[in-house]
């Protein structure tokens, strides 16, 4: 493990809870000089700690109003499932996380829907079409109430 | 609602890479000047749709060796408080989303976790002991792609 000392671990929480600061700003919330915040961050991107930043989308603001997480048990008999399923799931566009799993779920995608009349679509045409597929369970969304994903470093 | 046109959908795609990205480099690589790229994202940010961004954090670097995804059912719906259970659920620093869904389970939780000792941990410590918390499966990730979705070229 890499060796990161407490200033670093302060820099990351102040990064993780606001990431659109401006170095100067960052320095002021950890206390440090806006010289030691670039140069630290710099390294830490150097050492792939902080492997980029990526833009937040609402997708109900861009009219996709459905989520639905649909947890998939594969036909393990085949012994491609798991690359023959993941390939053709890249394949649909409404489709945003594809994870695999160790547990009683194999693989879970994302689907996004502007209603349920084209999540029916989706769901009918593209998702049962997957080759492989043993038992489908879907989770439907209702509200996000968390959603951090900041490490507790 | 506003309509996305090409220009828009590359533009959300090129920031969900890279959100440091200034409206020059952007507006270099559609072939669009620098103010006319400036307006798209303005008009992205004040529909919406853009919400901010995420920095990316590398788990493992940090001593996040484990990802699980939990679906989680409510023991004695009607008697517990789902506020109660919520506001308990999303103070847990390792739970980095709380999603309410519907289906076979009420809720639905991503958790890190040093290692899976860890987890077990925070499962029985934390998760076990929430008010109300009924049935609880675990699922340990094993890989994970995110995709650009419906915007997707």
């Amino acid at each position: 493990m890499l060796s990161l000392d407490d200033t670093d671990r302060r820099l990351l929480r102040q990064l993780q809870a606001a990431p659109e600061l401006s170095h100067a700003e960052l320095a002021e919330r950890a206390g440090l000089s806006a010289g030691v915040v670039s140069r630290r961050l710099e390294r830490l991107e150097r050492l792939g700690v902080i492997e980029g930043y990526e833009a937040l989308i609402d997708w109900r603001a861009l009219g996709y109003a459905v989520e639905v997480s649909l947890r998939v048990t594969l036909d393990k008999a085949a012994g491609n499932a798991f690359d023959a399923f993941i390939a053709a799931a890249r394949g649909i566009a409404e489709v945003d996380e594809i994870q695999t799993f160790l547990g009683r779920v194999d693989v879970r995608l994302n689907v996004l829907a502007r209603d349920m009349q084209h999540y029916q679509e989706i769901y009918r045409g593209r998702i049962l079409k997957l080759p492989h597929i043993a038992d489908i369970e879907p989770l439907m969304l209702v509200a996000n109430l968390k959603v951090s994903e900041s490490l507790p470093i | 609602m506003i309509d996305l046109d090409d220009l828009d959908r590359r533009i959300l795609r090129a920031l969900k890479e890279d959100a440091r990205l200034s409206a020059g480099e952007l507006g270099r690589r559609l072939e669009l000047s620098q103010p006319a790229t400036w307006r798209r994202i303005r008009r992205l940010e004040q529909a919406g749709i853009l919400t901010g961004r995420r920095v990316r954090l590398n788990h493992a670097a940090l001593g996040f060796g484990v990802t699980v995804f939990l679906g989680l059912k409510l023991a004695t719906k009607g008697r517990v408080s789902l506020a109660d259970f919520e506001r308990a659920v999303i103070a847990i620093p390792e739970v980095q989303l709380v999603q309410h869904v519907l289906g076979l389970y009420d809720y639905r939780l991503r958790v890190v976790a040093r290692d899976l000792a860890d987890f077990e941990r925070i499962l029985r410590r934390r998760i076990m002991t929430l008010p109300g918390v009924g049935e609880v499966e675990s699922n340990v990730l094993l890989s994970e792609e995110r995709r650009a979705g419906p915007i997707g070229g």
